[in-house]
């Protein structure tokens, strides 16, 4: 899976680190009280100490520690001691102090791990951060900064929290790096520290990516990649960018190390900037914060709080419901869906179906609300009653996928919704045999030909008789009894 | 004991100064060189003391753990910040055109 053929048939693979910015979701900013809020008119949450103005002091929002310490938890991070912050110096006007609060040296968490598809990949460290304001550039082509005659600056997003993630140049394919970063992303949200919208940009991820022959054990140069929005764009701008550098190094080429833009529209990695350019960004301790050490209260309180993490439940759940780890990823790909079926489980529903009625029509009945819709307020007791209905022969299981629609489009309990629409199965044996009779006997010469043909004519005109009295019965006969009986009288 | 860093060389303060967006005369290379050279040494004269038994400071203040409440308070009104912003516009602050790219 993980190795790339190129035209010349030489075997070769990607060997990528990851570095995944993460918006922590606190009610307020890192070192101010100004809310941490997306969406809001420019302007409007911003104080000095966010802005930077002289005299302002920082004071580190202790949420944000402790959701730091959280993901510490779910990453089997080590917590040293002590963490401190830096100064990161750059002049650009999306931070209006001209450097950035970041840890440098002494990081939050060191040495974690995460396990993708069985496979154990390394977390070099997690620090806490500041984020960045947003800038407009205007009157340039298409909003670029390029030919821009000024830009303009709203710092609402200037001083929420962030947490980068480094992980190890563990990653060795395109897919197990969506896999990593969906994996990371679900157990971020389940801890509760962030929304982790990729579309709305709290979770940024940059890509550095490198290539080398199967077989060999270095590491080539790497090219850092920006701007990946989503994880197709991930996917694609990783391969593409292995592509660009394997057809390089074939016609005896090197790699450039520097930084690329993915772009999204004409599917293609650029130039932003070489290593020659990069910034030196003068790092020292910031004198306005004092050290943080975790208490051991603290570390208690988190770890006692943490939640059963994705991977655990996933694991669970095809044991408890007897499902596919695919029936498992989808069942927590939704807010809400896995607890759904659970409950349905608990008040009586048979596992499986429970587990997979839930993928399927929970899931279906979502979509046709559309976006925004959640499973909250749906009620698992019409998903135990539907199933009843079905088990005891009431509806065909097809009734019953129409009447939990019904029912969770909000028209009633079941067994009432399959009285409005008349649907209850026929399923008297006595009255399903009277139909049966009367078909056979309007169509003696389907049944003579049944007696006297092969295995394929008779698989036809057995087909036929059912559908017959199926029709007869308006779609509504039970269909196992309908079977059995017209067995019996064709055996006669 | 350890040895005395190089000397801080005219190269050094060239590159300093690019970096911090500085635009220094010769002259004033020369001078700050000179100035900042013997400021470092002053410093190096710590490295021939014996600090194997002392912890790294990561602060000067003997304090950890300075932590606020996860609390919103109320933010300072747009139109008093941007007042004091030399330009805005749209509620934005207006900044001139950027040379280069963000970091
Ligand atoms: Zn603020």
């Amino acid at each position: 899976m993980s190795v790339i053929t190129s035209a010349s048939g030489t075997e070769w693979e990607i060997v990528s680190g990851l570095e995944v910015h993460c918006e922590l979701a606190t009610a307020t900013k890192i070192f101010c009280s100004c809310a941490n809020q997306f969406g809001e008119e420019p302007n409007t949450n911003v104080c000095p100490v966010c802005l930077g103005l002289p005299g302002s002091l920082p004071v580190l929002n202790e949420k944000a520690v402790e959701y730091a310490l959280r993901v510490g938890e779910a990453f089997h991070f080590t917590v040293p001691a002590q963490s401190v912050f830096h100064r990161k110096n750059y002049f650009y006007p999306d931070m209006p102090k001209n450097f950035q609060t970041t840890q440098y040296d002494e990081p939050i968490c060191e040495h974690g791990w995460l396990e993708v598809d069985g496979v154990r990949l390394g977390i070099t460290r997690a620090h806490l951060e500041e984020d960045t304001g947003k800038s407009m550039h205007m009157g340039g082509a298409g909003g670029r900064i390029h030919g821009a005659s000024h830009s303009l600056i709203d710092y609402n997003r200037a001083g929420v929290p962030l947490l980068e993630i480094v992980s190890e140049p563990d990653i060795r394919s395109s897919e197990q790096a969506a896999a990593y970063v969906d994996e990371l992303r679900s157990t971020l949200k389940a801890i509760g520290v962030s929304d982790v919208k990729m579309e709305e940009g709290s979770l940024r991820v940059d890509a550095n990516v490198s290539v080398r022959r199967i077989g060999d054990t270095g590491f080539g140069t790497r090219c850092e990649i920006k701007n990946l929005n989503s994880l197709k764009s991930l996917r694609d701008a990783m391969d593409h960018e292995a592509a660009r550098q394997i057809e390089i190094l074939e016609d005896g080429g090197e790699i450039r190390q520097e930084t690329r833009l993915w772009n999204e529209n004409e599917g293609h990695t650029a130039s932003m900037r070489s290593k020659e350019e990069a910034y030196d960004y003068r790092y020292f301790p910031e004198p306005d914060l004092v050290p943080v050490q975790p208490t051991d209260e603290l570390r208690a309180h988190v770890r006692a709080t943490m939640p059963e993490l994705p991977a655990a439940r996933r694991t669970r759940l095809m044991a408890e419901l007897s499902i596919s780890e695919q029936d498992a990823r989808t069942l927590l790909s939704t807010d809400g869906l896995a607890d759904f079926a659970e409950a349905a489980v608990v008040l009586g529903a048979p596992p499986r179906d429970a587990a997979l009625w839930t993928t399927q029509d929970v899931s279906a009945h979502l979509n046709v609300l559309g976006g925004g819709a959640t499973v909250e307020g749906l009620d698992p007791g019409l998903l135990v009653e539907t199933l009843q209905l079905v088990s005891d022969g009431l509806v065909s299981r097809n009734q019953g996928k129409e009447v939990f629609a019904a029912a969770l489009a909000g028209e009633g309990r079941p067994a009432q919704i399959v009285a409005d629409r008349g649907l209850a199965q026929v399923s008297d044996s006595g009255a399903l045999g009277a139909v049966v009779d009367e078909v056979f006997a309007a169509n003696s010469a389907a049944v003579q030909e049944w007696r006297d043909g092969d295995d394929k004519v008779r698989k036809k005109k057995r087909g036929f008789l059912m559908g017959e009295a199926m029709k007869a019965l308006k779609g509504q006969g039970n269909p196992q009894l309908l079977n059995q009986l017209i067995d019996e009288r064709l055996a006669d | 004991m350890t040895s005395s860093p190089a000397r801080l060389t005219r190269s050094d303060v060239e590159h300093v100064a690019k970096l911090a967006r500085l635009a220094l005369s010769d002259a004033e290379i020369t001078e700050f060189t000179e100035q900042l050279a013997v400021i470092l040494e002053h410093a190096a004269l710590v490295s021939a003391l014996d600090t194997s038994d002392i912890p790294p400071t990561s602060h000067p203040l003997p304090l950890v753990n300075v932590l606020r409440a996860d609390v919103v308070k109320p933010s300072v009104g747009r139109d008093e910040l941007l007042t004091s912003a030399p330009d805005a516009e749209s509620g934005r602050f207006r900044v001139p055109r950027i040379l280069g790219e963000a970091p």
